[in-house]
């Protein structure tokens, strides 16, 4: 097979296991939020603005993965 | 309804003319090409869609040579919408402190703006940087309104979203280097700002603490840049890819179901213009606030 048919397996199956760890995070950050705004739902501001933030630094690092997977498809 | 007022939607409609054109010149167009004729409509270009008019082709300008580096100032598609947020913002800027001349209590346009305004200052700057840093609050509404512009007018019919090119975004991420750079220096003073990178550990471990800290100052606003450009064109790909489903099938009938998935899309666009505007500037704004000292900051580290 061509190296080309290697690299845009790599790229497929980089994007997924990419999302995969990504929606994890997330996923755990936003139960968690969702838990502290149910105990304390005075503080749901506060709550939601960490929660946004970390939200944030998490993508950050998945589109790094992303754009190494997006190279691997594209050179 | 959202049909009507979605920029992805009207840059569709052309796209999918165009590639309907293209593809009834010669008729077995492969998917791979399908996609990129769709996709060249987020990419910067020469020429710039108008109401009524169509396509104008915008002016070229030679490159300038400083040094061997050839820098092409040309007004692209791209330019030209951030200069047009760029002069919105300010007009309204002077229309909003006009107003507040004659009454200090806000109607209108200039209630919604104060509504803004007061957002920023209360969840954005007070809460990261403190009293301190009430100074820089008029940097960090400028990147607030600019940003969410620029990613609402990528929303409109006709419009582009300028933010939709790493060039545009680097630009942003430069300036808010320089801000955070600037706000801890004149904070802390020099000494200070240079113990910092030290990270505080004991002598012989500077020359590997050293790098880090420095490398780290680079990495936050490059994620700032790549965040931003990243998730505005994104979503605009999800919408062509969808769009590009009508072309691979080769078939009319399969057409309401992308339609429907877009406008889907589309209003997921919306919130991300508004959450991303607010991520940037909360970055910021918490970056340039991990320079400043407050009252509960303490000297150990």
């Amino acid at each position: 097979m061509a190296p080309q048919v290697f690299a845009y397996l790599a790229a497929g199956l980089g994007a997924g296991l990419v999302i995969l760890g990504a929606a994890f995070g997330i996923g755990k950050l936003a139960a968690a939020a969702m838990e502290a705004a149910g105990r304390q739902p005075e503080a749901i501001g506060k709550i939601q603005t960490a929660m946004i933030i970390s939200a944030a630094l998490i993508e950050g690092v998945t589109f790094f993965a992303l754009a190494i997977c997006i190279l691997l498809a594209l050179k | 309804m959202m049909v009507e007022h979605s920029d992805t939607l009207h840059q569709v409609v052309t796209a999918v003319a165009d590639t309907a054109h293209a593809a009834s010149g010669h008729e077995a167009m492969t998917p791979g090409e399908i996609f990129g004729h769709l996709l060249k409509h987020l990419q910067n270009s020469n020429e710039l869609a108008l109401p009524f008019v169509g396509n104008v082709e915008l002016p070229k300008f030679p490159p300038i040579h400083i040094g061997g580096v050839a820098i092409d100032l040309s007004i692209t598609k791209h330019v030209v919408f951030l200069l047009f947020c760029g002069m919105l913002l300010t007009v309204s800027a002077i229309l909003a402190a006009r107003a507040y001349r004659k009454s200090l209590v806000p109607r209108g346009f200039v209630n919604l703006l104060e509504t803004v305004v007061s957002f920023v200052i209360d969840d954005i700057a007070l809460p990261s940087m403190g009293k301190a840093g009430m100074k820089y609050v008029p940097y960090l509404l400028t990147t607030f309104f600019y940003i969410l512009l620029m990613n609402l007018i990528g929303l409109v019919p006709y419009g582009a979203t300028a933010t939709g090119n790493i060039m545009v975004t680097a630009g942003l991420a430069i300036v808010a280097f320089v801000m955070i750079q600037f706000s801890a220096i004149r904070a802390q003073g020099m000494k200070h700002y240079l113990a910092h990178l030290t990270g505080g550990v004991p002598w012989p471990l500077w020359p590997i603490m050293i790098p880090i800290e420095f490398l780290s100052l680079f990495t936050k606003p490059f994620a700032l840049c790549i965040r931003l450009f990243a998730n505005m064109t994104g979503g605009h790909i999800v919408v062509v890819s969808l769009i590009g489903l009508i072309f691979v099938f080769h078939s009319y009938l399969i057409a309401p179901a992308p339609l429907i998935l877009v406008i889907g899309i589309d209003m997921l666009e919306l919130l991300v213009a508004f959450i991303q505007a607010y991520v940037f500037t909360t970055l910021t704004a918490l970056f340039m606030g991990i320079g400043i000292p407050s009252e509960e900051h303490s000297e150990g580290h």
